[in-house]
């Protein structure tokens, strides 16, 4: 029992230290690869090629005097940015690597990820709610809309699939795919990646923060550490639905020649790059439009697939 | 070069001779306003090619309203309202529009002169643009303009005493108000 | 508290919202749970500067607007009244700091219409050559911020990198890359360095091109086009009532352009096409202003063919002390960002007795509140951007 303990331990400790570490030079990777889009390159002073910048980032971050406005409902104020990157951070429980490297297995993997995933909303709604100023809460009323109508399309996107697959478990899932499940759910790919934009704000649908609208949304009145949370939640949520959907749709870590973890890995960074490829490209969507593209344009296409997908099942 | 100073020294010259000469009934709007309003114009001017028309101030909005209206004169854009200040006037104030015909492309400068507790009509029925260059010009010089939707300071705090372009206001405001100011709008001031 | 809602309530009943005719009961209820007022500005990011907008929503949508300007207010106009007629130029840089020759421009024309000063031809190429580059750079940064407002991070950066060509060569020619106060009465200060036309035909060369990329990024992108088009709609007639020129209203469909419709400098002696579009738009006023920059373009470069064959003075001969006749002149250009026209009295002293500065970002705001009734906060952003302001031309 203590091995087992141990074990599962080293486990937490790798998968956190190895996700912290990649959510922070996540956020490096994408000021460079954004600047190499946009003619300029990116962070150069700190370290070589600007490598230490994440570390200087965090350490200004953490040193910073912690402002909290005086309208501002203390509890949750404090709380919210926690529960945002607590919630991000915990989906990284259930990840398979690897086939054996996870550090746990819940057969009913994919619910948790989305129930654990509409938590994390309530951290945006509170953060722009209990800071006391308008235009956080017009960003926290608006990612109230947008992430809970948004999650109603992830989830949906991912029943195909599921039908495929047959299991909510992600390690059945990625074994149940000879050929990755791209290749009979292209629908359903294409809108688990709309929907996941908008789950994880990202341009071109930041609208909770929208830099130029809302100053910055619901974190306009944050500062320093808390911040940060609110930083590394957004990346850490780029994360997982980049390695949900490479386990859902590229079939996870098979692969030839090169081991698990690595097919993994190098598939997650394909959708992590497209991620912040869009961000480079677009602008973003007025709310109103977004909303219309998602009740009227998604939800019946989502359907559609999920029926479709029934019928040819039953057929097949 | 010196051929160009000459030149310049002589058309100096000329243009003192020139100006009494220009026929201003050759300007439809002079005969169209003179047509309607007989008494309505007290002066002309025709100056490096600009016609200048001096309006009693009971007309100007009417004589507005005809400029506007008229499909030969068509002046649809307002494009300025000014005040200026010439204290040694008998009517020290005097407001100056300049009205523009996008499809004529013709300009027309009309003036109001007012005493200092005279009002004039304000012209934003015809151009709702004339709102803020008229606060502007209330602001600035201090006329007002009667029958205005909305007679505000505009670039200036709204609490600000004076006008500054007014010849009697000191380039650098009256002696002492600026600290006044400050002491009464930013607290830390004080501490200073 | 209650008496001021009733009142407010009342108001609202009587203006009607944009909502159109709603019941009074529901409105009542509307009045209560969504009075809703947002201080947008002056230390906002996307308010280009020191404007201060207090909307009034309902949700997100606006029901009415105030402007609130003056933050930036320098009082160049009384300034002007006690200083000299050469000391003024580099007021009028401060006003579009963007496209600072432009606003040279008009002022030195101003005072030449009113001391009637023949200004030797090349002089008057080199003005339009540097207005017009003037013009692109400031249109360049229009599109940049514009875009940045509505998300587009990567056009930003792409229309400072040409920027940054145009400011280079106001460096090489004038020695000042944004405040230039290259211009002067009767001429300009001297002439164009060595190698400064060959520059400049190598970003006449380079620039359609970097357009290009632009076009890429926005032209046709469906989310560009559901950002813009159809919003912020004013028609021609109520525009040009409420006062807006330049670009603004070139993009309701309104052909007037004041370097054609009253030619000065040389520009009767250009060849260029007045962009006119008529959708109404922030996407029309779009694409008036990429278009302009583009014959902007054609328009340096048959300058600098002008320039490259002649030789010449690039300065009459005016005196050291200039005393304008009595008289006053209102001498309107196209800037950049529409009508600039500067209203000069003269008292036959050195000092101008009364300089009136109309700028065309100051009419061009009067505007704002029209166009953004009934749309969405979003929506004000992508409006403010279409009117390209400058506060520092706002204010003055």
């Amino acid at each position: 029992m203590w091995h087992d303990l141990g074990l599962a331990l080293l486990r937490i400790v790798i998968v956190f230290a190895v996700a912290l570490f990649f959510v922070a030079y996540l956020t490096y990777l994408e000021r460079k690869i954004i600047g190499h889009m946009q003619v300029r390159m990116g962070p150069m002073r700190v370290g070589p090629h600007g490598l230490l910048q994440p570390i200087a980032d965090g350490l200004k971050l953490f040193f910073k005097e912690d402002i909290v406005p005086t309208e501002a409902y203390r509890l949750t104020f404090y709380f919210a940015p926690i529960l945002c990157l607590v919630c991000a951070l915990v989906l990284f429980a259930i990840i398979p690597v690897d086939k054996n490297f996870m550090i746990t297995r819940l057969n009913i993997g994919l619910l948790y990820v989305l129930s654990i995933a509409s938590v994390g909303v309530m951290g945006i709604i509170l953060a722009g709610w209990s800071s006391g100023s308008k235009y956080s809460l017009l960003g926290g009323l608006r990612s109230a809309a947008q992430m809970f109508s948004y999650e109603i399309f992830l989830g949906f996107s991912l029943i195909g699939p599921l039908m495929i697959a047959g299991s909510l478990d992600l390690v059945k899932i990625v074994e149940a795919q000879k050929v990755p499940l791209i290749v009979y759910q292209p629908v359903a790919f294409v809108i688990y990646l709309i929907a996941a934009l908008g789950e994880i704000n990202r341009v071109p649908f930041d609208l909770p923060e929208a830099e130029s609208e809302l100053v910055a949304g619901f974190h306009t009145e944050y500062s320093g550490m808390k911040f940060a949370y609110f930083f590394l939640a957004e990346y850490a949520n780029m994360l997982i639905v980049s390695a949900i959907a490479t386990i859902v749709f590229l079939a996870g870590w098979k692969g030839p020649v090169l081991p698990g973890w690595l097919w993994f890995l190098i598939k997650m960074s394909i959708f992590v790059f497209f991620f912040i490829w869009v961000r480079a490209t677009f602008p973003r969507y007025r709310y109103d439009q977004f909303m219309g593209i998602g009740w009227k344009i998604m939800l019946p296409l989502v359907l559609a697939n999920i029926v479709v997908t029934g019928i040819v099942m039953m057929l097949v | 070069m010196a051929e160009n100073e000459k030149k310049v020294v002589q058309k100096k010259e000329q243009q003192q001779e020139e100006k009494p000469k220009v026929d201003f009934n050759k300007f439809p709007e002079v005969r169209k306003i003179k047509e309607k309003f007989p008494e309505a114009i007290e002066e002309m001017d025709y100056f490096r090619e600009e016609l200048t028309l001096r309006i009693k101030k009971d007309y100007i909005v009417k004589v507005c309203e005809l400029l506007r209206d008229d499909p030969e004169l068509s002046y649809n854009y307002l494009e300025d309202i000014c005040g200026v200040h010439y204290p040694k006037r008998e009517k020290p104030l005097e407001v100056v529009y300049h009205i523009y015909s996008v499809s004529r492309r013709t300009r027309i400068r009309l003036k109001v002169s007012l005493a200092e507790n005279e009002e004039v009509e304000s012209v934003c029925s015809v151009w709702p643009s004339a709102n803020w260059f008229e606060r502007e010009a209330y602001d600035m010089v201090g006329i007002r303009f009667a029958n205005h939707p909305d007679l505000r300071r505009i670039l200036l705090p709204e609490d600000w005493e004076g006008h500054p372009l007014r010849k009697d206001y000191p380039l650098e405001g009256p002696p002492g108000y600026r600290e006044k100011w400050l002491r009464e709008h930013l607290p830390y001031y004080n501490k200073l | 508290m209650a008496v001021k809602e009733e009142q407010q309530f009342k108001e609202l009943m009587a203006k009607g919202t944009s909502l159109g005719k709603v019941d009074e009961d529901i409105m009542r209820e509307t009045i209560r749970t969504q009075d809703y007022w947002i201080n947008m500005g002056p230390q906002h990011p996307s308010t280009h500067g020191v404007l201060r907008l207090i909307l009034s929503l309902q949700g997100e949508r606006i029901v009415d607007t105030e402007v609130v300007i003056g933050y930036l207010h320098r009082g160049t106009e009384k300034l002007a009244e006690a200083r000299t007629y050469h000391q003024i130029i580099p007021l009028t840089d401060r006003l579009d700091y963007l496209a600072s020759p432009a606003m040279n421009f008009g002022y030195v024309l101003a005072v030449e219409k009113l001391m009637e000063i023949e200004v030797p031809e090349r002089a008057e190429y080199i003005r339009v050559m540097m207005a017009e580059l003037a013009r692109i750079s400031s249109h360049l940064l229009w599109l940049a911020t514009h875009a940045l407002d509505i998300g587009a991070m990567t056009v930003f950066l792409y229309c400072f990198r040409e920027r940054e060509m145009v400011l280079d060569l106001f460096e090489m020619a004038t020695g000042g890359r944004l405040i230039t106060s290259y211009y002067r009465i009767g001429g300009v200060a001297h002439d164009l360095p060595d190698g400064f036309l060959d520059k400049v035909k190598e970003f006449c060369e380079i620039f359609p091109k970097r357009v290009q990329d632009y076009d890429d990024l926005l032209y046709a992108n469906r989310i560009w086009l559901s950002r813009t088009v159809n919003v912020a709609k004013i028609s021609a007639e109520k525009g040009l009532a409420l006062g807006l020129s330049g670009p603004s209203i070139r993009g309701s469909g309104v052909n007037w352009d004041l370097r054609r419709a009253n030619p000065y400098s040389v520009y009767d002696k250009l060849d260029f096409e007045v962009a006119v579009f008529d959708g109404c738009d922030v996407y029309a006023r779009y694409l008036v202003r990429r278009k302009e920059m583009l014959e902007s373009c054609k328009i340096v470069k048959q300058c600098a063919e002008y320039l490259e064959k002649t030789s010449g003075p690039v300065m009459a001969k005016v005196p050291k002390v200039l005393k304008p006749p009595v008289g006053e002149v209102y001498m309107a250009t196209e800037a950049p960002k529409g009508e600039l026209a500067y209203y000069i009295v003269s008292d036959g002293s050195q000092r101008p007795y009364r300089l009136k500065i109309r700028t065309p970002s100051f009419a061009n705001l009067i505007a704002l509140p029209e166009m953004v009734k009934g749309h969405l906060v979003a929506d004000v952003i992508a409006a403010i951007g279409s009117i390209d302001i400058v506060l520092g031309e706002v204010d003055r």
